[in-house]
């Protein structure tokens, strides 16, 4: 029988599916999906490609709406979506980027091994949970002032390494040195600052999580030594989280603002969270700026975690940081939108990349990487669910050329979270993961079920295409042995 | 229309919806207000010991919807209130006053069981056949 896709998709090849501008009136440019025919099931009986489609019709979007292997229904935008858009005419999408503006994760080396961590690692995970505050709802430590909050949205994780949070050398090795340029506070609701001050410093709900993991595999050994992972069997650690409160309330003004702007630009859409603006106009300024405080806050967030998870460790293992070697290897953003140059059709252009739930993945030698991984490329961060495994990659120039420079963000759901609850009971999932192995810590069980394992894709396959089609390759795997759920 | 119940929950793979009903349009903005805190926690577990008065407007009487849904989480948010009984005192197209009962959070009663972030645009309907259905997309 023939595929259901058949007629529809144009196979371009294994990893390749183009959705053609005719599927559906008012596409500017075809959808392209990287898939194994194996994930273009679920992606069909989804109809996630019905988004694809929609992002298609953003005028200005040049190219391709882009679908990385991760790929899942979102809200407008697919999760797992790229698009860019030309500055000069084209629009910025709120939904483009995502409610969680600079989600992301960092990732940390360790001198420890597994067998040193394995030992105290019930210790290790609950000192974690107490010294990082997570949660529905949690508050932090950190009580930052109205005019400090102001000073975090413009500088970013310099803010907090500043207050004695962290090291001077965490910055360097984060995505724009853990600072967006082009924030304006006075872009911020009220609202929007009222929701952030007392969640700065915390971990968050949902799929965010800290995971203490184990180097699995080596797949490239030169690269993954420039990262400070020299072995199989090392201890590495993995923060995820974003901009909490503070960046949904960013995004939900926006979407409310520019789906008035959408009317008087005469801009015709699918969807209404597609709500945009051009880039050039008042609003589509103002949202850029809003959105770069955003990611400050989350940079700076991210920052604060580090700096506790290290203080975690100093404790357990009672010796030095320095002893510890908790040096940073890197920290990514995966909901975002940014300014970059690409050549399309032979001119430079400058074009607004959105990534929602997609990470930067760029080559060797680019200007905007770090020193230390210019020879390498940048270092890519891919979580995969809580039970299986995590990977790092490296960006390329395959990247450049054809997703302008992303590639996957993770493992990407299959299951709702609804389903994962009535299938799965929290207590089972974590007696099932402390059966393989892995110590979880949780102040909400019944959230654990909907991050189970059996509720994503499995992050092998994913990486597997993102590594075939070469959007990125493969340096190192770990697999989870703590894991600390908000 | 159906009968006999308030809201239900519609499923999506990455977030989580709700469909309300009621005989007129304030009924179901009400039960789409209640959908909501059930998703955050155990709505019988809540007294009604404080309120909040609330007025909005939006250019349409689905933007209307997720703006009051999107006060609801910013007091949540901001306040700490989970909301259980809400009386629409006035709507019109574009315009909403109400009151909403509830408590602030105490862990020591109150198990919260999801965070909800925002309501969204995405598959938003209003729609009028015997009586209202809404539903909603948000984002948790």
């Amino acid at each position: 029988m023939a595929a259901p896709w058949q007629g529809v998709l144009r196979k371009i090849d294994d990893y390749r599916w183009e959705i053609p501008t005719s599927y559906k009136q008012g596409m500017t440019v075809p959808g392209l999906i990287f898939a194994s025919e194996a994930m273009l099931a679920h992606i069909w009986e989804e109809q996630v490609f019905q988004q694809v489609a929609n992002v298609a019709f953003l005028p200005g979007i040049v190219r391709n709406s882009l679908a990385m292997p991760d790929i899942h229904w979102g809200y407008g935008f697919p999760i797992g979506g790229v698009a860019a858009t030309r500055v000069k005419d084209g629009v910025v999408s709120p939904g483009g980027v995502g409610f969680d503006i600079n989600c992301g994760v960092r990732l940390v080396r360790t001198n420890l091994t597994e067998e040193e961590v394995r030992a105290k690692i019930e210790r290790l995970v609950n000192e974690l949970f107490l010294n990082i505050p997570s949660g529905v709802g949690s508050e932090g430590k950190i009580r930052a002032s109205e005019k400090e909050l102001d000073e975090v949205m413009v500088q970013g994780s310099r803010w907090a390494v500043e207050k004695g949070y962290g090291l001077a050398e965490d910055i360097i090795v984060t995505e724009e040195s853990g600072c967006m340029k082009g924030a304006k506070p006075d872009k911020v609701s009220s609202r929007a600052k009222k929701r952030g001050i007392p969640q700065l410093g915390t971990l968050g709900s949902g799929n965010h999580f800290l995971e203490v993991g184990v180097v699995d595999e080596l797949f490239d050994r030169k690269a993954a030594r420039a990262m400070g992972i020299e072995e199989v069997g090392q201890v590495l650690l993995l923060i995820h989280t974003g901009s909490r409160g503070f960046g949904h309330q960013v995004c939900t003004d926006y979407v409310g603002l520019l789906g008035e702007a959408v009317k008087r630009y005469g801009i015709s859409l699918p969807d209404r969270q597609l709500a945009c603006a051009p880039i050039s106009s008042p609003e589509g300024e103002d949202y850029l700026a809003a959105m770069a405080c955003a990611a400050n806050y989350a940079w700076t967030n991210r920052q604060f975690i580090l700096h506790w998870a290290r203080e975690s460790f100093v404790k357990v293992f009672a010796k030095s940081q320095e002893e510890l070697g908790m040096r940073q290897i890197y920290d990514v953003c995966h909901n975002i939108a940014k300014i970059e140059e690409y050549t399309i059709d032979g001119k430079k252009q400058k074009l607004c990349v959105h990534r929602k739930g997609a990470t930067r993945a760029f080559p060797a030698g680019h200007p905007d990487i770090p020193d230390v991984y210019r020879n390498i490329g940048q270092p890519v961060l891919i979580p995969g669910d809580m039970g299986r495994f995590s990977y790092v990659a490296l960006g390329t120039e395959a990247a450049i050329r054809e997703t302008f420079g992303s590639t996957c963000h993770g493992a990407g759901r299959v299951q709702s979270r609804a389903a994962a609850r009535r299938s799965l009971r929290g207590v089972d999932v974590a007696r099932s993961l402390a059966a393989r192995g892995i110590t979880v810590k949780t102040g909400n069980m019944a959230s654990l079920a909907e991050e189970a394992s059996e509720a994503y894709k499995d992050v092998n396959e994913v990486v597997d295409i993102t590594h075939k089609a070469g959007i990125s390759l493969k340096v190192a795997r770990t697999r989870p042995i703590g894991v600390v759920k908000g | 229309m159906t009968m006999g119940k308030d809201f239900e929950i519609l499923e999506h793979t990455a977030d989580v919806g709700i469909i309300a009903y009621g005989a007129d349009l304030r009924q179901a903005f009400a039960n789409a207000a209640r959908g909501l805190f059930s998703l955050i926690t155990e709505l019988d577990d809540v007294e009604e010991v404080t309120y909040r008065d609330m007025e909005l407007t939006a250019s349409d009487e689905e933007s209307l919807l997720v703006a009051w849904l999107n006060e609801l989480v910013y007091r949540f948010g901001t306040e700490g209130i989970i909301f259980k009984r809400f009386d629409i005192i006035q709507l019109d197209n574009t315009h909403l006053k109400a009151r909403a009962y509830g408590e602030k959070v105490d862990s020591s009663r109150h198990e919260l069981k999801t965070e909800v972030k925002a309501a969204t645009y995405h598959m938003l309907k209003v729609e009028k056949n015997d009586g209202f259905r809404v539903q909603v997309l948000f984002d948790i």
